[in-house]
């Protein structure tokens, strides 16, 4: 074990790429201002001068085009990691996400497997507004035919495009903008994440909190606070959104048998519904509260700070939906 | 109509009849089963446009990459896609090109590098440019062929793609099978620039019209427009004016165009003129006519043997290939 480094989670992100590019010539970039400008989120930064133009390639403002294009070029043998700078922006691609990346392997009779990685940042907490910060990774998550993840560590921050490249499917890769610049620690565990299953990232005895993205860290918050009160959460990094680990979520569940699902998406159709029925198809004699939510208001993410963080999923708004279960005073 | 070129052999104008043929008899036979109930959902025939696809074919090699429509029949057969495997897709069955899972607007043949078969107007044009990137990064000196109707024109996806192609002089072929109409939207009342061609000049790409419904013209202009694309200097579109004789689809009936337009159409039909060309150079008798014709016959015979005895994919495997069959990491 070496000692582990301390990075930001951009910085393991580029790494990604750069392991990406370096290992296998068949592998480019190509989005939105990846080159020149560095990434909207500096993301990759200095790897237009490493790789050159040919394969840190930017590309116009045509979504649809360079996200189909990256389609094609997976079909013609070669490995594209496809940057989308935002969830919002995806939708002008959706049509080639969906009707096509999603579709052509089952609908050629799996002559034609789609190996692309479809990389966009989302969520809120940069006070970026309606058209930059929402969380629709549960539009993604509803497509068969997609691999859907979500690093929320380091080290997978680092790791999971390694596994998302080797993939003969179309995997998206949900970033959240409120974690590139978090620090943490890179370890030896980077080396060995694999695509799909949760992580129990807090082992508890009181309560399991089911989550994913920058959710983790309010998780964490929360369980902290919790702690003081001597409840012990047991937190679940989903990490894959689909498939959708069913075992790890509901043997954490048998466990505790109590459960929090906090979900920066809107609750309407959510996620959290998702897992929250899975809960109770497979885990329903299990549970010793109903299952509750923390989602993000409905409502377009707005500018101002207070009210952004009113509508997200916050610490506190954790902190009392578990006491409430628990029946502590809130 | 103009004569045959100075020098045109017999075997060149016998094979391209020949492929025509194939397609105007398998989509008669098409219209047929469609009626009889063994092809169901969405049928799109292409009487009229089997120039093109001859045409174009004719002039691509095996590494060269195809992306295609939901009204593929004709492309497909053109490109070598086997006919039984073709009816067997059209009817579900597992035998198909596609296994069954696509059915009619679903074509798809990796043995022939064709990749569908695309359902979405105007979604295959990324596609294309993406297959033509991969080409010109592996540096092979292979094309991307892309064809489209002249409805895709007004989607974004198609100045999109055009612009990207450019661009990144990518080796890509835009064929756009101009047949006046976008379902039952004539052109000009979706269109403030009727000429499609001429859309191209915004992104510096090389284009042309071609008389669609003239084989050797589409041969002709697709050998220049490949040779320009296999050189590296970029893509071309080129704009084939022609006319579907039959409905949209099956659901179609025709309340948007006089019947009388269609008959005008159907004899400058691209069977019936190189029928008559030929003849009248003396290249081809009735006779020899009346043989392709059976011989056509024929091969779609067999393959509706080849559909109908095909068996069913067992239910069991429904949720075969919605992942790749390989282990994931």
């Amino acid at each position: 074990m070496t000692t582990p480094l301390r990075i930001t989670y951009r910085e393991a992100v580029k790494q990604g790429i750069r392991g990406a590019l370096l290992a296998d010539p068949r592998v480019f970039l190509m989005g939105e201002d990846v080159g020149r400008y560095g990434g909207c989120f500096a993301v990759s930064k200095g790897l237009l001068d490493e790789f050159g133009e040919e394969r840190v390639r930017d590309t116009p403002l045509s979504e649809s085009a360079f996200v189909g294009a990256g389609i094609g070029a997976a079909l013609g043998g070669l490995r594209p990691i496809v940057e989308v700078m935002t969830v919002n922006f995806s939708l002008l691609a959706l049509d080639q996400i969906v009707n096509t990346a999603a579709t052509l392997c089952h609908m050629s009779g799996g002559q034609f497997p789609v190996p692309v990685v479809i990389r966009m940042a989302t969520g809120a907490g940069r006070q970026l507004a309606a058209q930059h910060s929402h969380s629709l990774e549960a539009w993604y998550a509803h497509v068969p035919g997609l691999r859907v993840v979500e690093p929320a560590t380091i080290d997978d921050a680092r790791g999971m495009l390694r596994v998302a490249l080797a993939s003969p499917d179309p995997v998206i890769v949900f970033e959240p903008i409120s974690l590139y610049n978090m620090e943490g620690d890179l370890t030896d565990a980077a080396a060995h994440v694999r695509l799909e299953g949760a992580r129990v990232h807090r082992a508890g005895s009181s309560v399991t909190l089911v989550t994913y993205g920058a959710s983790l860290w309010r998780c964490i918050a929360a369980a902290e606070v919790l702690a003081q009160d001597g409840i012990d959460a047991e937190i679940v990094d989903l990490r894959s959104l689909r498939p959708l680990d069913d075992a790890t979520v509901l043997a954490s569940v048998r466990k505790t048998r109590r459960v929090v699902i906090v979900d920066e998406g809107w609750r309407t159709c959510s996620l959290a519904a998702e897992i929250g029925q899975r809960i109770v198809e497979q885990g329903f004699y299990d549970l010793d509260a109903p299952i509750a939510r923390v989602c993000t208001e409905e409502v377009p993410i707005p500018y101002p700070k207070h009210l952004e963080d009113a509508a997200l999923p916050g610490c506190e708004r954790i902190v009392d939906t578990v006491r409430r279960l628990l029946g502590h005073a809130v | 109509m103009s004569g045959l070129p100075d020098g045109f052999k017999r075997e060149r104008g016998l094979h391209l009849l020949r492929q025509m043929l194939r397609i105007r008899q398998f989509e008669d036979r098409c219209a047929e089963l469609y009626g009889a109930g063994h092809i169901r959902g969405f049928l799109h025939l292409c009487d009229g446009e089997e120039a093109i696809a001859v045409g174009v074919m004719q002039v691509l090699g095996p590494g060269d990459a195809i992306v295609s429509t939901y009204r593929e029949h004709g492309h497909a057969l053109a490109r070598g896609v086997a006919m039984g495997p073709l009816m067997a897709e059209l009817y579900g069955k597992r035998a198909g090109c596609s296994g069954g899972r696509g059915g009619s607007m679903h074509v798809f043949d990796a043995a022939t590098r064709f990749y569908g078969g695309n359902a979405i107007v105007g979604g295959g044009l990324p596609l294309a440019v993406g297959l033509g990137l991969a080409e010109k990064l592996r540096g092979t000196c292979n094309v991307s062929a892309c064809f489209f109707g002249e409805g895709a024109a007004a989607e974004g996806e198609f100045h999109e793609s055009m612009n990207l192609a450019a661009l990144w002089r990518l080796p890509v072929l835009f064929i756009c099978e101009n047949n006046l109409y976008a379902m039952g939207t004539a052109l000009a009342r979706s269109e403030s620039q009727t000429d499609i061609q001429v859309k191209a000049a915004a992104y510096d790409v090389r284009a042309a019209a071609v008389d669609g419904m003239d084989v050797l013209a589409v041969e002709q202009a697709a050998r220049e427009a490949v040779e320009h694309a296999r050189a590296g200097r970029g893509p071309v579109l080129l704009e084939m004016r022609t006319y579907r004789l039959r409905a949209h689809s099956m659901f179609d009936a025709q309340l948007y165009r006089d019947k009388a337009e269609v008959e005008e159409w159907r004899k400058r039909g691209p069977l019936t003129t190189l029928t008559t060309r030929l003849k009248a150079a003396g290249l081809m008798t009735e006779d020899d006519f009346q043989a392709l014709l059976r011989e056509a016959d024929a091969e779609v015979a067999a393959a509706v043997e080849f559909a109908s005895a095909a068996e069913w994919e067992p239910v069991e495997d429904l949720a075969r290939h919605v992942y790749a069959e390989e282990v994931t990491p």
